[in-house]
Order: C-alpha cells, then structure tokens, then sequence
C-alpha cells in the first residue's frame, strides 16, 4: 500500500489551491482545452497520491463476503473502470470509497486521505446508482442547491449547456426519463469542481446521444486533471472510455489493465502479434487446410524471429464464409488474399476483429447467467 | 475566505429553505399541513360537529390551541416522516451526505426546515382563530413558544425513527394513521379530562396529550403544566436516542 492514512498538516489549504488552480478551466468552453496540456502540477502537498488505494477489502453481508479481498490503484487524471457482472461487489466498494458504507476489513486511500475525511467532501463528486435525487424538485433547481453546497461551483448555468439540460430544466424529478436523471445526477457530481469523480454506473438508461455527450464531458475533464472511478457493466463505455479497467467478479478483482493490455492475446505480453478474428466472405469450399499449411510455414519462420509459436484454426461456417482465428500480422493477410488469388477466388470481404473486451469479460467471467 | 462555521451554516440554511420548500410545493403535503388544520379549526369552531365539553370558556379558545398542536405535529411528525421515508428510498440521503452539507447539515436543515413550514402554519392558522373570536392569554406566549420547541423536537424525532427504520409505504401508511389516531383519542384537540377513562390517562403521557394540554394552559392563562413538560421532554430524549441508534440512511 503506497498510501497511508497520515494526513499532511495543511494539506487542505494546499488542495484548495491546486483545486482553483486546476479546475478554473474546468467545464469552460473548448478556448482553452486546446492548449491546456499540463496535469496535476506535482507539489509538496498530496497531490500526487494516487486517486484511490483500495487494499484488500472485505464487506460481508450476513455473513457472505460480497467484497472479499479487493485491492486496486486509481491512478490521478485517468478515468479507472470498474468492471463486473450483476453482484460482483462493484457498487459496495464504491459506496466504502464514498465512506456511505464502513468495510468489515481492508483499507482505503481516497486521493490519499480516509474515506471519512470531511475535507474530501468538498474534493469528490458522487454520482449514486440510484440518482439521489428527490421527486419533486425541478431539475435545474436541484442542480443550483446542491451548487450552493460548495464554496466556488461551476456555473450551473455551463454544466446545463453541456449536459444539454435545458430541454427539461423545469421539469420535476419525478417526470424525467431514466436517461434525463442520469444526466442531471452527473451534472450533481460534478458541479463542485471535484478532483475525484465517482460514478456508479453512468450512463445506464441513456440514449446513444447522451452517452456520447457524457463520455466526451468525462473525457474532457479527465485531460484537464479530474479522476474518475466508475462502474459499468457496459462494455463498450470501459473500452471508449477507460484508461484503465479493473475486472472484478465474486468480490475480488480477477484482472486488471489498459483496454489493450486486457484485449491482447492472454498470455503474450512480448508485444507480439494479437490474436485476432478474420471474416471473409467468397466461393464455397475453399481448401482451408492450404491456407492453415501456408500461414504455419509463416509461422515457423516468424518462431525463428520472435521465439514464440502460433496457432491458427479455420473453418467454413456458412457456404461462402470463413473465419479463422490466430495472431494475425499483415502477413498473414497477404498469405490469404495470395491463396485465394492462386485458386481465382475474389473475395468480397475480409474483416480484422481483434479480442474485444466482451470477449475477455466473458472468457474470465463465464457465461452463466447471474 | 469565510470560516468554516459559517460555511456550514449557509448550507445548512439553503437545506431548510430547499425543505420548506418542497413540502409547500407538494399537493398533498400542503393538504395535511395547512389545509387539513385550518378546515378542522373552521369546522369544530363552526358547528357542532363535535361535542366539545368546555367547562364555561368559549369553544375557540379551547379549540385553537388544540388546533395549534395538532398543526404541529401535521408537520413535524407526518410530513417530515413522509418526505424523509422517500428521501431514504430514492438515495437523497446518501447523495447530499457526500457532499460538503454532510449528515449534520442535512439533519439541521430538516429540523430547521420543519420550524420554517410551522411558522407559515401559524402565520396562517393565528390570524383565522382571532378572527373566530380566540382570545388567548398573552402572558403565555413564551410558555407555548417553548412548548412548541420541545414539541416540534419531540415529533421530529418520531418522524425521524419511522422514516429511518421502515419502507416508504409503511411510513406512508403509519404515518397518516398515528396522526388520526392521536387527533382523536390522543388530547390533542379535545381536552385530555374528557376522553373515556383508559385513553384518559394513557394521552396525558402520551407526547400529543402533553402538546395539547401545555399549550392550552399556556393560552387560558392556567399556565404549562410542568407534568406536560416532563413528558415532552422524556419523549424527545428517547426517540432522540432511539434515532441516533436505528435510523437507517439507506
């Protein structure tokens, strides 16, 4: 554990300067983005411990561990994704984060302090799963009292514009679509210039617009320094969004890394070649064991160069379409439009997919039903 | 730079006046807050509804304390257990303690939020009864004004421990029913002395019963019965306590 709970004297004011520091650009218009580079500037306060330690959690619930010796790092000014099936224990652990729960055992560093510190309340913006927003309260009203809460909010009015929360500003709560309160409960998060984000799971019950919105907003102030922790079951929003993706299931985290490092062929860390999935599509019954011959001798050759050996499989899934999976390399693409041209077959398609992140949450996962 | 107490206050003030606010604004909170007690005072003083043995004073200066207390507790207890029940389901709770107004902020401001919507009720509820014929004592003003504080705690708190430990639609369910109940048989409205013997002794310790008979003597110039203040006060320590250990924010 890098981090302690020590609190550095002073440290409150310090942040409160890096905040106006940091944040004054924050939610303003695109002027400044373009030209604004420089992260967290390091300084001889705690502003370079990590957004969020969390080391070997334990939560039980009538006596079954929900969270169960959890332990991942958030870095500072990345957007940390937290992914899981139904139950994986990913809203408890973000709720010991946001100090709503207490952890049976285990400890955690929220930008370097206690989850209980009060300073943090001023330095972390929450987005429950459940919204927490009352029924009755006009959207836009709710969004100015919770701004009244902090010494120096982004204008509610710049948080509405980018949110695009004028077409319902006065509407109630109570009358807004699932999508509409997400978006008016992250406008809540994030209207006290927080340093640290946490967002449990954002974008569920939102259409594709909104999403994009609110994955470009997040994007934004991830590149002017803001941290995010969130918690998705959607694959596509770790993968578009995440710098940094922890897999957890049954309370514990069972993998961890950048999309591409999670993506990349198990176990080939060499910067090899990833495995990949080719659809193409032309004549029926073309002789697939040439092909599968003529990518191995590739191979051997490639063993020789990198030291490591490939395998490769193919089969014929519909008359006309193919599929093969293995690591594929430009090479092994002109090995197969050569074959099918040395037979005079035109292809009419052929499709590169890589690993998806699907595809390695399921492998880890399983596919039965939670 | 302002201190940090006087941050806390000024958040703690935008939460009673976001409280206030959006019990006024709510149809049916409006109805058991204002409406419900200026209909009852109009009604009972009125007609002849409702028996009321007054032992020689003039009816509304029974009723209009009894009116008062009731009013009171419409807030204190029934609205504030309701919108706070729902406030714990939808997670409101839970957000606003994330943010800098945190569970003492939020508490003062319910509490403080409670006062607020009282004043408009008896702003309104005051002039009516004067307008009836109330002639109340005026020497018992700071009586019934300390009365109406331990009160308005005590009821709070009742609020506070349904809204903290039950569903949302029980707390909606319980929290209507207990007002009738008390209103009818707990001496709020009608003197304690003329209830059916068991109910009789059982509202002269019952928080409603004190409320009532307090304020009564506080205004018919009988002065507060220091057994009401005891009672207001053992009630209000226990809930108080009995919420500090069970309430629930999520």
């Amino acid at each position: 554990m890098t981090c302690n709970n020590t609190i550095v004297t002073g440290a409150h004011d310090c942040n409160q300067r890096l905040r106006s520091d940091i944040l004054h650009t924050l939610v303003t218009t695109g002027e400044q983005r373009s030209g604004y580079t420089s992260q967290v500037p390091l300084d001889s306060c705690d502003a370079t411990a990590p957004a969020l330690v969390v080391d070997d959690l334990v939560k039980a619930y009538h006596g079954r561990r929900v969270v169960d010796g959890l332990s991942f790092t958030a870095p500072r000014g990345a957007i940390t994704a937290v992914l899981g099936p139904n139950g994986a224990g990913k809203t408890t652990t973000i709720e010991c984060c946001e100090s709503l729960r207490t952890a049976d055992s285990g400890q955690i560093a929220v930008l370097g302090l206690a989850p209980q510190d009060r300073t943090l309340r001023h330095r972390v913006g929450v987005m429950l799963q459940d919204g927490g927003l009352p029924t009755g309260v006009r959207a836009v009203e709710m969004l100015r009292h919770v701004a009244a809460m902090y010494p120096e909010p982004v204008p509610v009015d710049d948080l509405v514009e980018q949110l695009g929360l004028e077409s319902f500003a006065r509407t109630t709560v109570r009358r807004l679509s699932g999508g509409q309160r997400q978006r008016l409960a992250l406008a809540t998060a994030l209207i006290g210039r927080p340093e640290l984000v946490f967002l449990d799971e954002p974008s569920a019950g939102m259409d594709p617009q909104s999403r994009h919105a609110v994955w470009e907003l997040i994007s934004d102030l991830r590149d002017n320094g803001v941290s995010f922790v969130l918690t998705t079951h959607l694959m596509d929003e770790a993968e578009t969004l995440a710098d940094h993706v922890v897999i957890v299931d049954h309370g514990r985290v069972i993998a961890q890394g950048t999309v591409p490092e999670l993506t990349h062929s198990s176990g080939s860390t060499d910067g090899s070649a990833a495995t990949s999935t080719l659809h193409w599509n032309g004549p029926a019954d073309l002789p697939l064991a040439e092909l599968l011959d003529q990518w191995e001798k590739m191979s051997m050759s490639a063993v020789a160069a990198t030291g490591s050996l490939s395998t490769w499989s193919a089969e014929e899934l519909e008359p006309g379409q193919y599929r093969a999976t293995g690591p594929t390399t430009p090479d092994h693409l002109k090995v197969l439009t050569s074959w099918a041209a040395a037979r005079g077959a035109l292809l009419s398609s052929i499709a590169v997919n890589q690993r998806s992140l699907e595809d390695v949450f399921l492998e880890l996962t399983g596919r039965q039903l939670r | 730079m302002t201190s940090p107490s006087t941050q806390w206050l000024h958040r703690a003030r935008a939460q009673t006046l976001f409280e206030a606010r959006m019990i006024l604004r709510n149809g049916e909170q409006l109805m058991v807050t204002i409406i419900f007690p200026i209909a009852l005072l109009i009604l009972l003083s009125t007609t002849d509804l409702v028996d009321i043995d007054t032992a020689g004073a003039a009816k509304i200066d029974v009723l209009a304390p009894g009116i008062l207390a009731a009013a009171m507790m419409t807030t204190a207890f029934t609205s504030q257990a309701i919108a706070t029940a729902f406030d714990r389901r939808n997670g409101v709770l839970r957000l606003m303690a994330t943010t800098p107004l945190g569970k003492s902020g939020l508490l003062a401001g319910k509490i403080a939020g409670v006062f607020a919507v009282e004043i408009v009720q008896i702003a309104l509820i005051v002039p009516i009864a004067l307008v009836l014929g109330w002639n109340p004592s005026l020497h018992g003003i700071v009586g019934a004004l300390g009365i109406w504080i331990l009160g308005t705690i005590a009821f709070t708190a009742l609020a506070m421990l349904v809204a903290g430990v039950l569903r949302a639609e029980a707390v909606l369910a319980v929290a209507n029913l207990v007002l009738a109940a008390l209103i009818v048989g707990g001496g709020v409205i009608a003197p304690v002395a003329q209830l059916p013997d068991p109910l009789r002794t059982l509202a002269l310790f019952l928080p409603s019963g004190a409320m009532g008979e307090a304020l009564r003597g506080a205004f018919n110039a009988a002065g507060v019965p220091a057994f009401s203040v005891v009672i207001l006060l053992a009630w209000s320590t226990a809930l108080g306590w009995g919420v500090t250990r069970l309430f629930k924010w999520n």
